[in-house]
C-alpha cells in the first residue's frame, strides 16, 4: 500500500532525514518512534506530499507521489501534530472546509461528516465551536478532520500529545476501529507505551536514520536480555556484590537503580528460585519481587546508547 | 477545483464575521475617527463655528473709533470676536485657547484721526498671536487693516470727533509759519472741504447714510468642484483616510492570519489535499479582496446617511477605485505574510510600514499641506493614489476618467505585491 523508499532530507549542513525506508500495508499500524527532533515528522511531511525530498521517493500502490495536485493524495490523510483547527468555528463548519478540500460538497460531505464525528464520539456536539472543546474533544475533532474524504493511508503526527489518558484511549479505540476496517496506519510518537500497544511493526528513528524497523517480538530479540527481575531488598544495597551476582549462571546483568536490583535472566522459570536463594544465603532477605519485562525504552538504549525519554 | 476555492473563501469570510475585534477595526474605529477628524476638518460644511479664528479684542481707547473697529471686526465671519482685558488675552494667547489678541490702545482714535491727516506719529495695535498660527495672525492683520481705515476714515469724515480733528488741524495749519504757502493754501483747502463735506454728511445722516472710505470691491466666493453646489464635506476627506488606513490594517490581519495558520498546522492540513498554489493564495487573496471592498463599502455607506458624504463623480469610478483598492490590500496581505517568520515579528513591522504609507498618502493630513517636493514623492505610493481616487468620485465630483489613473496604478501596486509574495512564499516551511 504504502512505500517509503530512502528518503531524505537536509537544510543546509543538517540533514533532518537520511535515507527512511519503510513500508505498511492495509490494515497494518506502523509506529515511527523516536525522540523529539529524531526527524520523524520530516518523514511524515515528505511522505503527505508538504514537503519535497531530496531524494528518494514515496509510493502509493505503486505510483510515485508528485506534485501539489496529485490525485494520489487524496488516499492520504494526515493528522498533524497541531490542533488543525478553527477555534472560531463550530465542529461542523470545520469539517465542511476539511471536506471541500477533497472535492466533497453537499449530501457526500455531510454523510462524511456525520460518520467522522460519530466514529470520534462528537456527533452530538458538531455545532458547537471548537474553542469550547477540551484538549481531548479537539484530538479527537483532529483525527475525524483527516478521515472525511475516507483515505487508505493514514498519517498520525503524534495525535495524542498534551491529552488525557481516558480521551488518549478513546483516540486508540478509534484507530483500532481504523485498522479492522483495512486502513493503513503510520503513527508517530516519542511514547513507547503507545507504540506497544498500537503498532504492528515499529520504525526506531533516530537522527534522522532508522534504526530498527521490526515487529514488536522481533525487536525484542535484539535485546540480550529479555526478561527482568526487580527484587526490593529488606536491608538496601549494603555489602551486595553484583560482580559475585553476575556470575551465577543464567544471569545476564545486575544492577541498582532507585535502590531496587534489577537483574536480567534468561529464563524466568529456572532462573529466579537459584537468584533468589542466593541473596538470602548471602545475607540479603528481599521483600518483594517483581518480573518486567523488556520494553521499548530498553530497545532504544540498547541500539543507541541513549534513553528515548532522554533524548 | 471550484468547492475546495469557494469553501476556502468561504472559511474566511466566516471568521472574518465572528471575530469582533476584526469587526471593531474595520467598521467601528474607522467610523468613530473618521467621524471626529471629518468633523474637525469642517464636517459637512454646515457648522456654525466651522473653521472660525478666536480673537480677543482689548479696547482701552473707547472711542467711538475704537469701538467701530470692535464692531467690523465682529462682523466678519471667519473670526470669532471675543472682548478681553491685556493680561486675559495675553494668556489666551500663551496656552492656545485664541489664536490672535487685538489691542487697541488708548488715545488710538485720535491719534489715528491725526495721523489721517497730517504728519503725526501713528498709533500702534498691538497684536498679539500664537506662534503656531502665523497664518491666522496674517489673516487677522489684514482684515483689521481694512476695518481700521474704514473705522477711522468714517469717523474723519463724518463724526463729531473727525469734524473736531478737521477744525483743529483747520487752526494749526492757518497758525503755522513753517509751511510753504502752496502747501499751507493746498492743506487748508482740503482741510475746508472735508469740513463742508462733513456739513453736508448731517443733512444726509437723517437718512441714514454714513460715509467713509470703503474698501472698493467685494469678493464673490465659490468652492469649485466639478459640480455646482457640491460643496467641501470634511467627512468626505476624513473618511477617505481612515478607508484607506484600516483596510490596510485588515491586509495586515490577512498575511498575520496565513501565517498563524501556518503556525498551527492548518497549513499543513491544506496542503497535504490535492491543491494547487493558486487555489491556496488565490482563495486567501480573494476573500481578503472581498472583504476589503466591504469595508470600503460599508464605511463610506455610514458617511453617507450619516453626514451626508455622497459619491458627486462617477458611482462606477468610485467602485472602480474600491475594487483596485481591495485587489491592493489583498496583495499586501500575501507579501505581509512573506515578510517575517512569525506573526509576531510580522505585525510590528507591518504595522509600522502601513502608518508610514497611510501618512504619506495623506490619509492623517491633507496633501495640500505637504511641501512641493513630498507631494511628488508621495505618488510613489498606493495609498496616495486610492485618497486621490475616492476623493476625486466623492466630493471632487469628478467623471470615470479621472478615476482610470487612480485604478490602474492600484492594480499595478496589487500586481506587484502579488508577484512578490508568491515568489517570497515559503511553501514548506514546517512550523
Amino acid at each position: 500500500m504504502l512505500q517509503v523508499d530512502a528518503l531524505k532530507k537536509s537544510y543546509g549542513d543538517l540533514v533532518a532525514v537520511n535515507g527512511v525506508s519503510l513500508e505498511a500495508g492495509a490494515g497494518e499500524i506502523i509506529g515511527l518512534l523516536g525522540p523529539n527532533g529524531a526527524g520523524k515528522t520530516t518523514t511524515v511531511s515528505m511522505t503527505a506530499g508538504l514537503l519535497r525530498p531530496d531524494s528518494g521517493s514515496v509510493r502509493i500502490e505503486g505510483r510515485t507521489l508528485s506534485g501539489d495536485t496529485d490525485p494520489n493524495k487524496r488516499r492520504i490523510g494526515l493528522v498533524p501534530q497541531d490542533l488543525a483547527l478553527f477555534d472560531e468555528l463550530t465542529a461542523q463548519a470545520n469539517l465542511e472546509l476539511f471536506a471541500a478540500l477533497y472535492d466533497l460538497d453537499g449530501p457526500a460531505a455531510q454523510r462524511a461528516i456525520g460518520e467522522a464525528l460519530e466514529l470520534v464520539g462528537l456527533a452530538d456536539r458538531a455545532q458547537e465551536r471548537v474553542k469550547n472543546y477540551s484538549g481531548g474533544m479537539k484530538r479527537r475533532l483532529n483525527l475525524a478532520a483527516a478521515l472525511l474524504h475516507d483515505p487508505q493511508i493514514l498519517l498520525l503526527d503524534e495525535p495524542t500529545v498534551g491529552v488525557d489518558p481516558q480521551s488518549r484511549n478513546a483516540i486508540f479505540d478509534n484507530l483500532e476501529v481504523l485498522k479492522q476496517r483495512g486502513k493503513t496506519l503510520v503513527y508517530t510518537t516519542h511514547y513507547m507505551e503507545e507504540a506497544e500497544r498500537l503498532c504492528d511493526r515499529v520504525v526506531i528513528i533516530d537522527h534522522g536514520e532508522v534504526v530498527a524497523n521490526d515487529t514488536l517480538q522481533g525487536l525484542y530479540r535484539l535485546l540480550p536480555v529479555t526478561n527482568l527481575l526487580a527484587v526490593e531488598l529488606e536491608r538496601g544495597q549494603d555489602g551486595l556484590r553484583l560482580d559475585e551476582l553476575q556470575a551465577l549462571p543464567g544471569v545476564r546483568s545486575a544492577k541498582i537503580e532507585a535502590g531496587t536490583l534489577r537483574v536480567g535472566v534468561q529464563d524466568l522459570a529456572t532462573e529466579t528460585p537459584r537468584l533468589l536463594q542466593w541473596l538470602v544465603e548471602h545475607g540479603h532477605p528481599y521483600r518483594h519481587v517483581v518480573s518486567e519485562r523488556a520494553d521499548l525504552e530498553t530497545v532504544f538504549l540498547t541500539l543507541t546508547g541513549r534513553s528515548l525519554r532522554d533524548s | 477545483m471550484m468547492i475546495p476555492f469557494r469553501a476556502l473563501v468561504r472559511k474566511d469570510l466566516q471568521l472574518f464575521f465572528v471575530d469582533r475585534r476584526a469587526l471593531v477595526i474595520s467598521f467601528a474605529i474607522p467610523i468613530a475617527i473618521g467621524s471626529f477628524f471629518g468633523y474637525v476638518l469642517g464636517g459637512a460644511g454646515d457648522r456654525p463655528d466651522q473653521g472660525k479664528i478666536t480673537v480677543l479684542t482689548v479696547d482701552q481707547d473707547r472711542s467711538s473709533i475704537s469701538a467701530e473697529i470692535v464692531k467690523r471686526l465682529s462682523a466678519e465671519r471667519a473670526l470669532d470676536v471675543k472682548p478681553s482685558t491685556p493680561s486675559d488675552a495675553r494668556a489666551a494667547v500663551r496656552k492656545g485657547s485664541a489664536a490672535v489678541a487685538v489691542i487697541i490702545p488708548a488715545n488710538f482714535g485720535q491719534d489715528a484721526g491725526r495721523a489721517f491727516f497730517g504728519p503725526q506719529q501713528k498709533p500702534e495695535i498691538g497684536v498679539l498671536f500664537d506662534p503656531s498660527h502665523s497664518a491666522e495672525r496674517a489673516m487677522v492683520s489684514g482684515v483689521l487693516a481694512g476695518d481700521v481705515m474704514q473705522a477711522v476714515s468714517k469717523e474723519m469724515f463724518n463724526g463729531q470727533t473727525g469734524r473736531d480733528m478737521v477744525n483743529d488741524s483747520l487752526a494749526q495749519v492757518e497758525q503755522s509759519q513753517d509751511l510753504p504757502a502752496q502747501d499751507k493754501k493746498s492743506l487748508e483747502d482740503l482741510l475746508r472741504s472735508v469740513d463742508r463735506w462733513n456739513q453736508q454728511g448731517d443733512r444726509s445722516a437723517a437718512g441714514g447714510v454714513s460715509r467713509g472710505i470703503s474698501m472698493p470691491y467685494t469678493t464673490r466666493d465659490e468652492a469649485v468642484t466639478a459640480r455646482q453646489n457640491t460643496k467641501y464635506n470634511g467627512y468626505a476627506h476624513a473618511f477617505a483616510g481612515m478607508v484607506v488606513q484600516f483596510v490596510l490594517f485588515l491586509g495586515i490581519d490577512v498575511g498575520i492570519g496565513l501565517l498563524q495558520q501556518r503556525q498551527r498546522g492548518l497549513w499543513k492540513r491544506f496542503r497535504a489535499a490535492p491543491l494547487s498554489r493558486g487555489v491556496l493564495l488565490g482563495s486567501r487573496a480573494t476573500s481578503a479582496a472581498i472583504l476589503a471592498f466591504l469595508v470600503v463599502q460599508v464605511n463610506f455607506l455610514f458617511a453617507r446617511l450619516v453626514f451626508g458624504v455622497r459619491v458627486e463623480g462617477s458611482m462606477l469610478g468610485f467602485l472602480g477605485v474600491s475594487a483596485a483598492f481591495a485587489l491592493m490590500t489583498a496583495g499586501f496581505g500575501m507579501l505581509v505574510a512573506t515578510i517575517g517568520k512569525t506573526p509576531e515579528a510580522t505585525r510590528g513591522l507591518s504595522i509600522f510600514a502601513t502608518l508610514i504609507v497611510v501618512m504619506l498618502g495623506g490619509a492623517w493630513i491633507p496633501m495640500f499641506l505637504f511641501p512641493q517636493w513630498l507631494q511628488k514623492f508621495t505618488l510613489v505610493t498606493p495609498t496616495r493614489w486610492a485618497m486621490d481616487g475616492l476623493e476625486a468620485m466623492t466630493w471632487r465630483g469628478l467623471g470615470l476618467e479621472a478615476a482610470l489613473a487612480p485604478i490602474a496604478v492600484l492594480l499595478l501596486f496589487a500586481l506587484a505585491f502579488g508577484g512578490l509574495a508568491v515568489a517570497r512564499f515559503r511553501w514548506e516551511a514546517e512550523g
